[in-house]
């Protein structure tokens, strides 16, 4: 245990998710097989590409609790189009634009009303998952072949929501630390007062992290459904949670100006993804799950916060 | 180069400034002090293009000067470097520059920040202070003098002619503070005026070539730097002279140990051993650094620490802790009163009845007596001069420094402590509020309390200690009674090792 926390300590997440491959290679011969270490990959784009729309929001030290909701309602929005035998050239820009404007939505209230970030989001998310119900009449929905095929289909050898995983972690890289407007993000996330003294547009700076956060989702909703087939009453739900635990885990701060999508939120997306495969390679309990995960959450806050307590008193000498 | 004539500004029916005329020539460093509230800052951000005057004229490089706002004053050749940094620690030296005006590529990337010529500029930049950093260091791996360079870079992003200082050395130490005097005086030489508020007149007196004494909103000297002394600044200040400014008692410093302490060692500190006694005031004299604040911490448990004894009224203590301390009766005032002092968003009532609490309840859950309490607030709130408008609606954010560090002040007076720990007690706060401070010190010891005096400020440590402790480098290098107090040999064993170990 203490040879653990030392290493942890000293490489951080990567050291951890490096660790907990070797303790399932160990565990188990079928894990570190090329055929399930692509499977890793392919379920966790769908959690990588909301955690990456979600390391906008905390970087602007907000926080979004509708990426569910916004999810579930670009799920119901694909299946009423394409079961009406609307073609996917027109569905999948549909789906992109609802979630950007359901992003757009939070930003604006936020702003515009002076709420707090929790508390519009928190009630938006219940408007949208009501919203999806009342829609798709509380039954599921199946889906179209076609959109199955977005899933299961590759290109030059790699599956399809592998490639767009890697898009949005890329588009979502290059915003962040490299455009005017990622910059902002950090700016507006340490300060906004500070941000505002400084002459920046703090409030389209804080509606463009939502409506970044409102696209990703939405993508994220496709992948998923692209998986998935289906789109239950329950799709989507907690999924928010799940994104805010992987940014963290990769170090994005919930204060806001801290952290980053390349590794940080990627690896931490990874690390709870190869968690609950290797679990279920492993036959645990599927309850533990999510013990096992909650404290992953936890040794990683505790050894980054000792850290941070560490530095500093020796910055204080 | 700036002109102002009969300057006036009133808000509602209150004129703060009372027909000012002053000019600043180019090259010029000119001193602006004043106490709180006499009407510097209304000046300057009339000039920084904050709200314009009621009355009176300005002119700037010989034209009419009326910005609409700061960027417009900007652009007009003034700069106001602000007393609180506007930078942001987890950016870049380069992008804190230039922030606003990020420079970007062209056609399909024009949203896309060009590294290298944000680089390139912020290099000017850095060069035109004399900074010699990679642009691309994060902001918060900085030094406090640092930063404040970085913040004075930024005004180069135009070309100013004229530049504000508000309060720039507040939080710098000496040396620190010379590294910023002597960019100054290089940006004088090249011809550029500057305005330099300063509560440190010492300050004032090396760097400045001419010092405007405000007073209630009036001009009331404007003489050449050279002809004056600090006296002299301080009578025009106050409208009376510096003897009063330190009205030290000369109170029966008892024999017995108050708090007697051997061989504490602390991270960057000791082994120290001194005491204080009762009635006493022991000043603590040091650089910035030197290891003051962190003793105190390590003696009252906030930081790790080692001791080989510690007496209190002649009793061993061996486990102590800031709860253990307060119930003992001693009590410990932080330098940074906004942070750990002070509820800013909370009226006076609760922020100073906080630390009583305890006494108006005999049981945890047994009900609080809210008259009582309130009585006895409002006795010690008047004790301490806290000019106030309530005590239970407004904010003590509200308030002037000075006022925030009384209400701090009467929280533990309230709980009749007998030993009292200040860091910095009048750091930033204005001569009056000073002199109000140093009243209530006197009176404390005057009571039998005793209090241990950690302080910057050289003139305020002679003036009020019956001892003085000198730290350098984490160790106590000298020890003086009050009648050996001699300014020279104070700062010597403060500079001593520090002076030896520079190149």
């Amino acid at each position: 245990m203490t040879k653990l926390f030392t290493i942890v300590k000293r490489q951080g997440i990567i050291g951890l998710w490096l660790l907990l491959i070797l303790g399932f290679s160990l565990a188990s011969e079928s894990f570190f097989t090329a055929q399930n270490l692509v499977n890793i990959l392919i379920q966790a784009s769908t959690l990588t590409i909301i955690a990456v729309g979600m390391t906008f929001v905390l970087l602007s030290a907000g926080i979004d609790l509708s990426f569910g909701s916004i999810m579930f309602l670009a799920g119901v929005a694909a299946g009423m189009l394409t079961t009406r035998g609307v073609g996917l050239g027109v569905a999948v820009p549909t789906i992109l634009i609802i979630g950007l404007l359901f992003g757009l939505l939070n930003g604006l209230l936020i702003v515009r009303l002076r709420l707090i970030p929790f508390i519009v989001t928190l009630a938006t998310f219940y408007m949208g998952r009501g919203l999806g119900l009342l829609l798709s009449d509380t039954r599921a929905i199946n889906l179209p072949e076609a959109i199955l095929q977005i899933g299961s289909s590759r290109i030059l050898g790699v599956p399809v929501p592998v490639w767009i995983m890697i898009l949005v972690v890329l588009i979502g890289h290059l915003i962040l630390s490299r455009t005017v407007f990622g910059r902002y993000i950090y700016a507006v996330g340490h300060s906004k007062e500070k941000a505002a003294k400084a002459g920046l547009p703090v409030n389209r700076i804080l509606i463009g992290t939502y409506a970044m956060g409102g696209l990703c989702a939405g993508v994220g909703g496709l992948v998923a459904i692209a998986q998935l087939g289906a789109v239950s009453p329950s799709f989507g739900l907690q999924s928010e949670f799940l994104a805010i635990a992987a940014a963290v885990l990769g170090g994005t701060s919930l204060f806001g100006g801290k952290g980053g999508i390349f590794p940080g939120t990627v690896v931490g997306a990874f690390t709870m993804q190869t968690i609950q495969n290797g679990l279920v390679i492993v036959n645990a309990d599927p309850y533990l799950h999510q013990l096992v995960t909650g404290a992953v959450i936890f040794l990683i806050v505790w050894v980054d916060s000792r850290q941070n307590a560490k530095k500093k008193s020796l910055s204080l000498n | 180069m700036l002109e102002l004539k009969g300057i006036r500004k009133r808000f509602g029916a209150v004129e703060v400034l009372k027909g000012i005329d002053l000019t600043v020539g180019s090259g010029e460093i000119v001193g602006l002090v004043g106490e709180n509230g006499a009407g510097k800052s209304t000046l300057m951000n009339m000039l920084g293009g904050i709200y314009p005057p009621s009355e009176g004229q300005m002119s700037f490089a010989g034209r009419p000067f009326a910005p609409q706002d700061p960027a417009d004053a900007f652009v007009k050749g003034i700069a106001f470097i602000h007393q609180e940094l506007n930078l942001f620690p987890n950016l870049s030296i380069e992008e804190n520059l230039l922030l606003n005006d990020l420079p970007t590529h062209h056609g399909i990337g024009k949203q896309v920040v060009s590294r290298q010529q944000l680089r390139q500029h912020a290099q000017v930049l850095l060069k035109r202070i004399g900074l010699d950093l990679p642009t691309s260091m994060l902001v918060g791996a900085l030094t406090n003098a640092q930063q404040q360079l970085v913040e004075i870079a930024k005004a180069f992003r135009g070309a100013p002619q004229l530049i504000i200082f508000d309060e720039p050395t507040t939080s710098l130490s000496r040396h620190e503070s010379e590294i910023l005097f002597r960019l100054m005086s290089e940006l004088r030489d090249q011809g550029i005026g500057m305005i330099f508020i300063s509560h440190h007149l010492q300050e004032v007196l090396s760097i400045t070539d001419k010092v405007v004494v405000l007073r209630d909103g009036e001009l009331i000297s404007q003489n050449a730097t050279s002809s004056l002394t600090k006296e002299t600044i301080v009578e025009d200040m106050v409208g009376r002279s510096m003897d009063k400014l330190f009205p030290k008692k000369r109170g029966e410093v008892s024999d017995q140990m108050l708090l007697d302490i051997r061989g504490l060692r602390g991270e960057g500190i000791g082994p120290l051993d001194f005491s204080i006694a009762k009635g006493e005031v022991l000043g603590f004299y040091g650089l910035v650094g030197a290891g003051r604040t962190e003793t105190a911490r390590a003696v009252f448990g906030l930081d790790p620490s080692y001791h080989n004894a510690i007496r209190w009224l002649g009793e061993d203590i061996s486990h102590f802790s800031p709860a253990a301390w307060i119930k003992k009766g001693a009590v410990f005032l932080t330098e940074d009163r906004r942070v750990d002092g002070l509820m800013l968003g909370r009226p006076i009532l609760p922020n100073v009845q906080l630390a009583s609490l305890p006494r108006f309840a005999k049981r945890v859950l047994s009900r609080l007596s809210h008259e009582a309490i309130r009585g006895q607030v409002k006795v010690e709130v008047e004790k301490t001069r806290v000019k106030h408008l309530d005590l239970d609606t407004s904010p003590v954010a509200q308030l002037s420094g000075g006022n925030q560090q009384k209400v701090v002040l009467a929280r533990w007076l309230m709980t009749h402590p007998k030993l009292l720990i200040l860091d910095e007690p009048t750091k930033g706060i204005d001569i009056g509020a000073k002199e109000e401070i140093y009243d209530l010190i006197n009176q404390i010891v005057e009571k039998g309390s005793s209090v241990w005096l950690i302080s910057s400020e050289i003139e305020e440590l002679l003036g009020m200690s019956d001892r003085i402790v000198v730290m350098n480098g984490g160790h106590i290098t000298a020890e003086f009674d009050r009648r050996d107090f001699d300014e020279k040999a104070i700062l010597d064993a403060a500079l001593d090792r520090l002076n030896a170990e520079a190149p």
